[in-house]
């Protein structure tokens, strides 16, 4: 018995560089229930991070039961997440939505599908009645459904009725990694694969805190590091994740400053002759620009920028340097910051710069924040187009065009997909009239949530909201419509490593609850979108049909489906895409031969100016004759648009803990978890909180040029002049009458990366003071990661007690 | 030699491009991409005019009185909402069009009076004026479907 609260990670099974990551099941079966109770094991995958975990579903009596990991799966070899262990209870929470609800004034009131899909179809054709109609409607979904599910919501929006005003929350935390890939190797597509841990020699975690949002890829990495020839670790994190504490080398830096770091020590590793210069030949351009910009890094001013010690600098550029299998993995710290693109462009350099591509142990992840992320990108959902294809390529258009049988300009291609935070910018000014939410919760989720509350609950603006729960976005809607979930629909998604997965049906869907593919193809048949000879638009009535239609849109392209069926998906591993006839059960590594995705009748975009997102042009692409070879990109440090001042002089930074996801909609109903992280904190270095005069457990008011909240502190390993508050916390289990400011998004800037249009979460200036004495009574912060206390606070530890007692072994 | 007259238009182009920079971030803060990157390239303009200031002054000493209709004013101040943002865009296209010409007429000369300072400093900044255009270019195209076919 294992207690996976008080002990995320479990039991180590450490192995050596090389060899295959030992097998580990994990299980969790509730109500002391064992094997023997469970009626039949359904096969699907972990939708609450998103490393791809499979795992099967425990059914007995009509109703899911447990959750254990799937041995034979690559991508987990067993084990669970906590969460995954967990977080499937919500599923049979009371607080379901089962049935449709609609409007009446200040209150939402039941209904039946035919009322509220009547309301939506209703004002969707008024809307769409004239020149422009396209332009009045923006769909923000989410990484959180399935692969059928955004390809059919791509399909209804970019060619049903051609707006390209559609993005998912992905851009809260993905866009970068997309944007990043592009930039650097001519398409999206990670790399690298999750077995390159198995064989690397050294760990760079760029802004990564992997034990927390991705713990079966932690484990992978301890158990590297528990056995025979560890890999060695360097941290960038201005937190004491447990990423920090593991690692060899932890860089504090002040937030904001990535790309000053990656400068320096691209500069060092360079000046040290540590780079391979028959790849840079061979493989890649703009190396002579990319060390005009980086020579002005020198570490002391690097130590000046980032406050870290020089030395550290110039230590970690030996240890990179001197790698021979090198893994990096990026996340938030990178994605959600200052010059997001440029600094993630500069973990893909230092691998380009020394030929660590395409190898075993030779990886990059650069990493998606949600378990379906990668998938919304595929598709075209979100701001990118089907297949990942380039929207300024007009053979690309053509080829979309003759897949779904419309005329070439019905897709809207004259500029990229409208980002996230424009959409919800249109909707402010009134241009965009009708929002569509799928399966997320931007009221809080967002930055700057007074802001976006204003937006969501203008009168003119029709919302819909697709979603489990009343969440704090659907209590502002129009029309709220009931959807199936995880277990209680089938479909597939794509971990970060290309691993394809299928999700089966278990149980049915509470009430009249449906899935959200059904709810989209409801849509379109009642809206009777008609293809150019006035055939249906969109003909399929279930999510293979969807998937089937999915492989033709992905043929050819890098993400290629063609191989895989659902068939092949059921009973053994998931696959990796590619998966053709040359590659029958997927492609482990891209880029293997040092040939990129740069050629520009193939690549995804003609690239951009990374300090400003200005688009180059097709003829100043070809003009560079990439001929496969992967660009370096290098721009100048330059500071957040917003800093610490005389009245804000702290740096906030929002992020996660391994006990929740997201805005907590499920993990916040799993008992379990919520009892492991209960309530907001705010976490402070111990100097920052002794000069302010707050101690552990204090109740903190942090505010910002947006608003405020307030919080208890944890007084933590956080670097000096930073705070932390994990952006989870909502309002939707506090008593409406009665709510206190507490979401880390009432304080974020609305501000975004230039090129990806991914938010600055992570760079806000805040004030922080002591509102009342916590009188000893510790914050609800757990114990467990990056929230730890200090050695000596003498809080008591996070545990999970009888009812998380899961197993864990050998099978 | 009338380099000087061109060293001062350019050189009064960039103050005026930067003070215009500064209007439009000022007046359209609401989209805080306009905001951010209209400061940013406001101080890439002040660069600019701080680099120029020194061959200004060593060419005056040469040059004749400045000929007549040597400055024009194009921009006017900033307006409001969707189509009003596009227009203050346009004018800041069109101030970046001035200033990137300029560099390729001052750079012309700089080769004339082989003065190799003069054409470091307009071949490290008039790329720099091309992004301002691309950027500007890339916005107003992503922006104009929805200011002059939608909104109301």
């Amino acid at each position: 018995m294992v207690d996976r609260i008080a002990d995320p990670w479990g039991e180590r099974t450490p192995y050596g560089p090389g060899q295959e990551w030992p097998v580990r099941v994990d299980r969790y079966l509730a109500d002391g229930r064992t094997d023997a109770d469970v009626d039949r094991w359904v096969q699907s995958a972990s939708v609450l991070h998103s490393n791809g975990d499979a795992l099967d579903i425990a059914v007995a009596d009509g109703r899911i039961v447990g959750v254990r990991g799937r041995a034979v799966d690559r991508v987990n070899r067993g084990r669970v997440d906590p969460k995954d262990l967990y977080g499937w209870q919500a599923n049979h929470n009371p607080d379901r939505l089962t049935r449709p609800l609609v409007r009446d004034g200040d209150r939402l009131v039941e209904t039946d599908w035919d009322t509220a899909m009547g309301r939506i179809v209703a004002r969707s054709k008024e809307l769409l009645d004239g020149p422009g109609g396209w332009g009045h409607f923006g769909f923000y979904t989410s990484g959180q459904l399935f692969l059928e599910e955004y390809y059919a919501l791509g399909v209804i929006g970019k060619a049903g009725l051609g707006t390209p005003h559609m993005d998912g929350n992905t851009r809260l935390c993905t866009a970068t990694a997309a944007a990043a890939m592009k930039a650097s190797f001519g398409t999206d597509g990670q790399p690298g694969s999750y077995t390159d841990v198995d064989h690397c020699d050294a760990i760079a975690l760029w802004g990564h805190n992997v034990a927390e949002t991705q713990t079966v890829l932690w484990m992978r990495m301890l158990d590297r590091r528990h056995g025979p020839n560890p890999p060695a670790m360097v941290a960038v994190d201005p937190r004491a994740t447990p990423v920090a504490r593991e690692a060899d080398l932890h860089l504090a830096v002040r937030n904001g400053t990535n790309v000053a770091l990656m400068n320096g020590l691209l500069r060092e590793i360079i000046r040290r002759g540590w780079y391979d210069r028959d790849y840079v030949d061979a493989h890649t351009l703009g190396f002579e620009e990319m060390c005009r910009i980086v020579d002005g890094y020198p570490p002391r001013r690097v130590a000046d920028i980032c406050d870290v010690p020089a030395a550290d600098v110039e230590r970690a550029a030996e240890l990179l340097g001197t790698s021979q299998r090198l893994l990096s993995t990026v996340l938030q710290g990178f994605y959600q910051s200052n010059q997001a693109t440029a600094a993630a462009c500069a973990v893909n350099n230092l691998h380009l710069i020394r030929g660590m591509i395409g190898r075993p142990g030779a990886g990059i992840y650069q990493m998606n924040g949600q378990p379906t992320a990668q998938n919304t990108r595929e598709t075209g959902a979100d701001g990118d187009l089907p297949g990942l294809r380039n929207w300024e390529n007009t053979a690309h258009i053509a080829e979309l065009a003759r897949l779904w049988n419309v005329d070439v300009d019905t897709i809207p291609h004259w500029a990229p997909p409208t980002h996230a935070m424009q959409i919800f910018r249109y909707a402010e000014q009134g241009s965009i009239k009708l929002l569509w939410i799928s399966a997320t919760n931007p009221a809080v989720s967002l930055p700057e949530l007074r802001r976006i509350r204003q937006i969501l609950a203008r009168p003119e603006l029709f919302v819909v909201v697709q979603d489990l729960f009343l969440t704090e976005t659907a209590e502002l809607a129009d029309v709220v419509l009931p959807a199936a979930t995880w277990g209680e629909k089938t479909g597939t998604f794509t971990s970060v490593d290309r691993t394809v997965h299928i999700s089966d049906k278990a149980v049915d869907p509470p009430g009249e609850a449906k899935p959200d593919l059904d709810i989209f193809l409801d849509y379109a048949r009642r809206m009777d979108f008609r293809d150019r000879d006035g055939q249906p638009l969109i003909p399929w009535t279930g999510p293979q049909e969807v998937f089937e239609a999915w492989k033709e849109c992905s043929r050819g392209r890098p993400c290629d489906y063609t191989g895989i069926t659902y068939d092949r998906l059921r009973g053994g591993s998931g696959i990796q895409w590619p998966c053709t006839e040359e590659h029958p059960d997927g492609a482990e590594r891209l880029y293997t031969d040092g040939q990129f995705n740069t050629d520009p009748d193939y690549c995804e975009t003609y690239g951009h100016d990374l300090a400003t997102g200005a688009e180059f042009t097709e003829s100043e692409y070809r003009a560079k004759e990439p001929e496969g070879r992967a660009f370096l990109h290098a721009v100048d440090y330059e500071p957040s648009p917003e800093v610490p001042d005389d009245e804000h002089p702290m740096l906030l930074t929002t992020g996660r803990t391994v006990y929740q996801f997201h805005t907590r909609t499920k993990t916040g109903r799993a008992p379990q978890l919520d009892r492991a992280a209960p309530d907001v904190w705010v976490e402070l270095n111990p100097a920052d909180a002794a000069r302010l005069g707050i101690t552990e457990g204090d109740l903190v008011g942090i505010s910002s040029a947006r608003g405020g909240i307030e919080a208890r502190a944890r007084i933590s390993g956080i670097r000096p002049g930073v705070v932390f508050v994990p952006f989870h916390y909502g309002y939707f289990d506090q008593d409406p009458d009665d709510r206190t400011p507490r979401a880390a998004n009432e304080l974020t800037i609305t501000a975004w990366d230039p090129v990806s249009k991914q938010p600055l979460f992570k760079v806000a200036a805040v004030a922080v003071a002591k509102l009342a004495d916590g009188r000893g009574v510790p914050s609800p912060a757990p114990t467990v990661g990056g929230s730890a206390p200090l050695a000596d606070a003498g809080v008591p530890p996070t545990v999970g007690g009888p009812t998380a007692r899961a197993t864990s072994g050998k099978e | 030699m009338h380099l000087a007259h061109y060293l001062g238009l350019l050189h009064r182009a960039q103050v005026n491009l930067a003070d215009a920079f500064r209007q439009v971030a000022d007046a359209h803060a609401e989209e805080p991409d306009i905001q951010h990157l209209c400061q940013q390239q406001a101080q890439r303009c002040d660069a600019h005019a701080e680099q120029l200031q020194p061959f200004a002054v060593r060419y005056s000493e040469d040059a004749p009185d400045e000929p007549d209709r040597l400055h024009s004013q194009l921009f006017t101040g900033t307006r409001t909402g969707g189509i009003g943002l596009l227009r203050d865009l346009q004018d800041l296209y069109l101030m970046a069009a001035e200033c990137d010409i300029a560099w390729t007429v001052v750079g012309q000369a700089a080769y004339g009076v082989r003065d190799e300072d003069l054409l470091a400093v307009v071949q490290r900044c008039e790329g720099e004026t091309a992004i301002q255009l691309k950027w500007l270019r890339t916005r107003m195209k992503a922006a104009a479907p929805q200011a002059l076919v939608v909104a109301d």
